[in-house]
């Protein structure tokens, strides 16, 4: 058996640099806020999306998968930090506690899209449905940040490549 | 720290804990040792190396000599780790203003059966417009990792398509003489790479 830790330091510190930005989803009990993702080149077939997930209702629900129009598959992952090792896993679900909030954040959970039909350009946005335990599917729209963005300072998070033709739907 | 981001960390840090109860991990293979951390290095790791760069030349660490290089090893496929690093790699040159031009960020795959010259070139513009990316040979690749003290491993799912791979994260940090000057672990913050980078620049001016 490895001795597994998880990065929860690496998730402290993007959740404590993480400014109040991004746009926000609401939806019943739920608030989503600032749902992104990052952009990818063409020749990497799988992408990751990230989000805060709060819960204002009375109950405790899971967010236990996604679906996403450009993904031929989508899973929910973590990571397993073993030493410096980093490894990528499928989990089952995230726990949204009453009244609590998950954290999907670069080095910690992600909405993890594979088989992508098309790259995703920075500054589009993206469709996701949410599959929750409870609650159901809920719809968000996520914004396609830098590849290199880690969600806390986006803005100066990389050299301008200029930002990809917008996708059109 | 407002009282929300308590409340949140406090859930985060339950979360985490929770995490790895219900975690389905496959990977019970012995654990391997993880290279040594920290902003001292040992003599003995590193070195030189030749690969194939993302247009497909031959590139030797040679052409880095008497400058500086920052260099990662992941892959394309890899869609959390990797990105951070590269961005993070890509600030604290950003950081370093008109030294930064001083310094290569280079990332070697350690998934070369997918990362060829043609994947790596759409990827690394991404990044950085100076990214160099780097592949070659599955032994080429074993030779220079296993020099660096880079662990890799393929984990294959019987539910995925796809393969992932587990692998140490560290950004290195080689100086002018072609030896290993710093390393960072994984979450190392840019501000604190460039001040690195600079203090080294400093002592051998
Ligand atoms: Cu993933």
């Amino acid at each position: 058996m490895i001795k597994t830790t998880i990065t929860a330091l690496a998730l402290l510190a993007t959740l404590a640099a993480t400014p109040a930005t991004g746009h926000e989803e609401k939806t019943g009990s739920f608030t989503i806020s600032h749902p992104w993702a990052r952009a990818t080149a063409s020749s990497q077939t799988a992408g990751a999306v990230f989000m805060e997930i709060h819960n204002h209702g009375d109950t405790d629900d899971r967010l236990v998968g996604a679906a996403s129009p450009d993904a031929e598959r989508v899973e929910i992952h973590g990571h397993l930090r073993d030493g410096d090792v980093m490894r990528m896993r499928r989990v089952d679900g995230i726990e949204v506690p009453a009244g609590g909030t998950a954290v999907l954040a670069p080095g910690g959970f992600h909405v993890m899209l594979m088989g992508l039909k098309s790259p995703l350009f920075e500054d589009t946005l993206t469709e996701l449905t949410l599959t929750f335990e409870k609650a159901g599917d809920i719809e968000i729209e996520v914004v396609v940040e830098a590849a290199g963005a880690t969600g806390a300072s986006s803005a100066t998070g990389k050299m301008d490549h200029g930002s990809g033709p917008m996708k059109s739907r | 720290m407002n009282r929300k981001l308590h409340i949140g960390i406090v859930l985060l840090v339950v979360a985490v804990f929770g995490f790895g109860a219900w975690l389905n991990f496959h990977g019970d293979e012995p654990a391997e040792s993880t290279p040594v951390a920290g902003m001292v290095v040992n003599v003995g790791i590193g070195g030189p190396f030749e690969l194939t760069d993302h247009t497909g030349a031959r590139f030797s660490s040679e052409s880095f000599a008497g400058n500086y290089a920052l260099v990662y090893f992941g892959y394309t496929f890899c869609p959390d780790i990797c990105p951070t690093e590269l961005g993070q790699m890509a600030i604290a040159i950003d950081e370093l203003g008109d030294d930064g031009a001083r310094v290569s960020p280079v990332m070697i795959t350690i998934d070369p059966k997918r990362d060829t010259p043609e994947v790596l070139s759409e990827y690394v513009p991404l990044f950085h417009e100076r990214l160099i990316g780097l592949t070659g040979s599955e032994e080429e690749i074993r030779a220079v990792a296993t020099r660096y003290r880079v662990f890799y491993q393929r984990f294959d799912d019987p539910n995925y398509t796809e393969y992932l791979m587990d692998h140490s994260s560290f950004v290195y940090l080689i100086g002018p003489d072609g030896t290993i000057a710093a390393m960072f672990r994984y979450g190392t913050p840019p501000e604190e790479m460039a001040s690195t980078i600079r203090q080294h620049m400093k002592a051998q001016s």
